[in-house]
């Protein structure tokens, strides 16, 4: 265009130089002042360093300054070990897609995942069961991947697009100024302000806390959280499994303890989530490796804990059923593997809650993954679920970007929000009620839910509205 | 408010101040009341929430004149020399800058003008691309006629008291085949019904005064009003402010709130008028 570029040079580094002179003098002390970036993501872990990738990967974004910032130290290139991590995440279709988006699947393919077919859903009170596949299971449910796997993947990919996101290691805020929370001048201010651990200040125009469950970000921001303790700890494991057919089955059987879960990592090896009291899980972590594969196996196959009562209804109801609906020949039983051995040093244990915050943004603020939301690993939902929030708050971005709004803008911020409770808060609240549910041997509910369990299991409209429920 | 303030008149022949040096205690004077301005779920609520019609219908209706190869995805408005009439404190006027404009808000407050640089002057990535100017549009229309691709006056039309003058003079600023846009409120009962009685009087969304009912104008004027300042008029769409989820949506009925986009008449002899974009104000001002 006809404009003259010399005066704008000028003027705009007359600007740039005034700007400079008055935050210095102004200031008194302060020097460093001044670093910006429009978007900074705090926590460098799946979820965040998978915004990070989403956002470089974004064209509306791409004259935008993206920082990561890292607590932990650059581990430098990844190399996949021979023995498997004890933390394992079962991915959705719905993250796979996300992670395609930018490469990171590739990655993943690439090094070391799994697929498991099917999934089988049983109890130790009463026999009922539900069993999961698509259909001749050529689809996989789900993708069993180690973390380390996963987030190696997604910083590979983040290195490709390195232009685009500046990433910063050991670099946490010790301090943080939002816009609208407190009196302080700085709060009147179109920006967040955080102090870093090194001394130095950075103001961007949107915040996006990734930093897990106990979020600083969430923290500053004051939002209200809702907390559950279970009183649980989750036990985790790479097992070896004895010959039998091929391992590609979820296997997940609820105790009234708290559920087992087995899921496939290779054909001969699985990861073991099992929730349980605080001192069983402390008494497993201690045991010797023989007794302790004696106990999983138990946990897996003892039948001390059937309710006759539930028994006899069942089967009962069961004949009803299936005059009305023949059973189909992929939700036959199966018998679980048998646990052969446990890896050493593979055990570990952690302690399991709930944690939902009330709000997930606020002027300039929005938080994503665990910081957000922390859930049961019940249904290896988790970080599928925080793969949801990337995928909705990139989107909810381009919208706003693409229609010249600020970035850390409300109105986009809390189009986020409304969509992401309305998926995560169901998922929360149907976990944690099945927690209740299977947490008892009352045999009212008991009944109740193997009745339950097995009408699901046998009227397919259902079981298919469960499974697309499952995978967005 | 994007408004023209009832004191146009008095304003009307004082010369323009030019606003670029920015004055750092002025700044702080005013970051407070441009932050009650820029606070999205306060008193401009609805202003913030028209940005996602506004916004894009100007984005398109401009970005449609551009080839392939000009079109940049992140700055699709890259090169186009906006006018911002009634500018307010800046709410659609940094969008559209964020969008690759050169934008010039023109607004009779003062007032309002340093509210609009206080918040400005935070954003380094469009704080080169926005020049706000205290002056009216009748004083604007005589240096820089014909130099906008294109003209807005959002919101602005229900407050004036001479709508001729205003449609005439931002017809005059466009240049030959350029846009005018309009958002206003329609002239009718049910307009006068919820812009005045309910949001006023029964919501509280607006302070009571702020609209007057005699003042409203129909898009059938508006239009009559365009073409005999040699503007046609391409789209005519309503739109509708759900007072529970505090958004804005198109609808078929232009009975309450319209937008409006008239194009200004390619004229054969008169192309070298726009040749030159308004670096005038530019030089003015440094």
């Amino acid at each position: 265009m006809a404009f003259k570029w010399s005066a704008v040079l000028t003027r705009s580094r007359h600007n740039l130089l005034n700007h400079l002179c008055q935050q210095y003098i102004g200031t008194s002390g302060a020097a460093k002042n001044g670093d910006f970036a429009d978007i900074v993501i705090s926590g460098g872990g799946m979820v965040g360093a998978a915004m990070a990738c989403a956002l470089a990967n974004n064209s509306c974004l791409q004259d935008k300054r993206i920082i990561l910032l890292e607590a932990g130290k650059d581990t430098g290139e990844f190399v996949v070990p021979d023995q498997f991590s004890n933390r394992t995440c079962a991915l959705n279709p719905a993250t796979v897609r996300l992670l395609s988006s930018f490469g990171s699947w590739q990655e993943i393919e690439g090094m070391r995942c799994f697929s498991a077919l099917r999934m089988q859903v049983w109890e130790s009170c009463a026999d009922s069961m539900i069993t999961f596949n698509n259909s001749d299971m050529s689809e996989p449910l789900a993708y069993i991947v180690e973390n380390d796997v996963i987030l190696a993947a997604i910083m590979r990919a983040l290195k490709n697009v390195k232009n685009q996101v500046e990433i910063r290691y050991e670099t946490n805020a010790t301090a943080f100024n939002l816009p609208g929370r407190g009196d302080s001048e700085e709060a009147k201010m179109p920006y967040v302000k955080l102090n870093l651990n090194d001394g130095s200040v950075l103001k961007t125009k949107l915040l996006i806390g990734a930093d897990g469950t106990n979020s600083a970000v969430r923290k500053a921001s004051g939002f209200h959280t809702i907390n559950r303790h279970y009183d649980q700890s989750a036990v985790v494991a790479t097992l070896m499994l004895g010959e039998g057919l091929s391992n590609t089955t979820a296997w997940q059987r609820f105790l009234p303890t708290g559920p087992i879960a087995l899921l496939p990592i290779s054909d001969t090896m699985s990861s073991l989530v099992w929730s349980t009291t605080k001192e069983h899980a402390k008494n497993l972590q201690e045991l010797s490796p023989e007794s302790f594969v004696d106990a999983v196996n138990d946990a897996l196959w003892h039948e001390r804990e059937k309710n006759e009562i539930a028994g006899k209804l069942l089967d009962g109801f069961k004949n009803v059923l299936n005059n009305i609906v023949p059973a189909d020949s992929d939700g036959v039983r199966q018998l679980p593997p048998t646990v052969i051995d446990v890896v050493d040093k593979s055990r570990a244990s952690f302690p399991l809650a709930l944690t939902h915050a009330s709000q997930y943004v606020r002027p300039r603020v929005a938080l994503i993954g665990d910081a957000a939301h922390r859930i049961h690993p019940l249904a290896g939902q988790g970080v599928n679920l925080g793969f949801s929030d990337v995928a909705c708050l990139n989107d909810m971005l381009t919208k706003a970007v693409s229609s010249g709004a600020d970035p850390g803008a409300l109105t986009h911020l809390l189009q986020y929000e409304t969509e992401r409770q309305r998926q995560n808060v169901p998922v929360m609240l149907t976990i944690d009620g099945l927690q209740r549910l299977y947490g008892t041997e009352f045999t009212p509910v008991v009944v109740a839910r193997s009745l339950g369990l097995h009408a699901v299991h046998s009227l397919p409209f259902l079981k298919k509205f469960i499974m697309e429920r499952a995978s967005v | 408010m994007e408004e023209m303030t009832p004191d146009e008149k008095a304003q009307k022949f004082q010369r323009p101040i030019a606003q670029t040096t920015i004055d750092e205690e002025e700044v702080s004077k005013f970051s407070a009341l441009s932050a009650l301005w820029w606070d999205e779920g306060g008193e401009f609520e609805a202003l913030h929430s028209l940005n996602e019609l506004r916004v894009p219908l100007i984005r398109d209706a401009l970005v449609s004149k551009k080839t392939l190869e000009e079109y940049n995805v992140a700055k699709p408005l890259d090169g186009f020399w906006i006018l911002d009439i009634g500018s307010g404190g800046g709410i659609l006027s940094e969008p559209l800058a964020r969008l690759g404009a050169s934008v010039i808000g023109a607004d009779a407050s003062e007032e309002n003008i340093k509210i609009a640089q206080a918040h400005l002057i935070h954003d380094h990535a469009i704080r080169d691309k926005v020049k706000y100017v205290n002056t009216t549009v009748e004083e604007i229309a005589q240096t820089q006629a014909g130099k906008f691709d294109a003209v807005v006056a959002s919101e602005v039309l229900e407050h004036v008291a001479d709508a001729n003058t205003l449609v005439s003079c931002a017809c005059q600023l466009v240049r030959p085949g350029g846009s005018v846009f309009f958002t206003t409120i329609n002239k009718t009962r049910i307009a006068h019904l919820l812009g005045v009685v309910v949001a006023e009087h029964v919501l509280r969304l607006l302070a009571p005064g702020t609209h007057d009912w005699e003042k409203f104008i129909s898009p059938k004027d508006l239009s009559y009003m365009l073409n005999k300042n040699n503007c046609a008029t391409r789209l005519l769409h309503g739109m509708f402010y759900n007072p529970l989820t505090k958004r804005w949506s198109w609808t078929k009925d232009t009975s309450i709130n319209y937008a409006l986009h008239a194009v200004k008449a390619e004229s054969n002899d008169s192309s070298n008028l726009w040749t030159d974009k308004p670096t005038q104000i530019k030089q003015e001002n440094d």
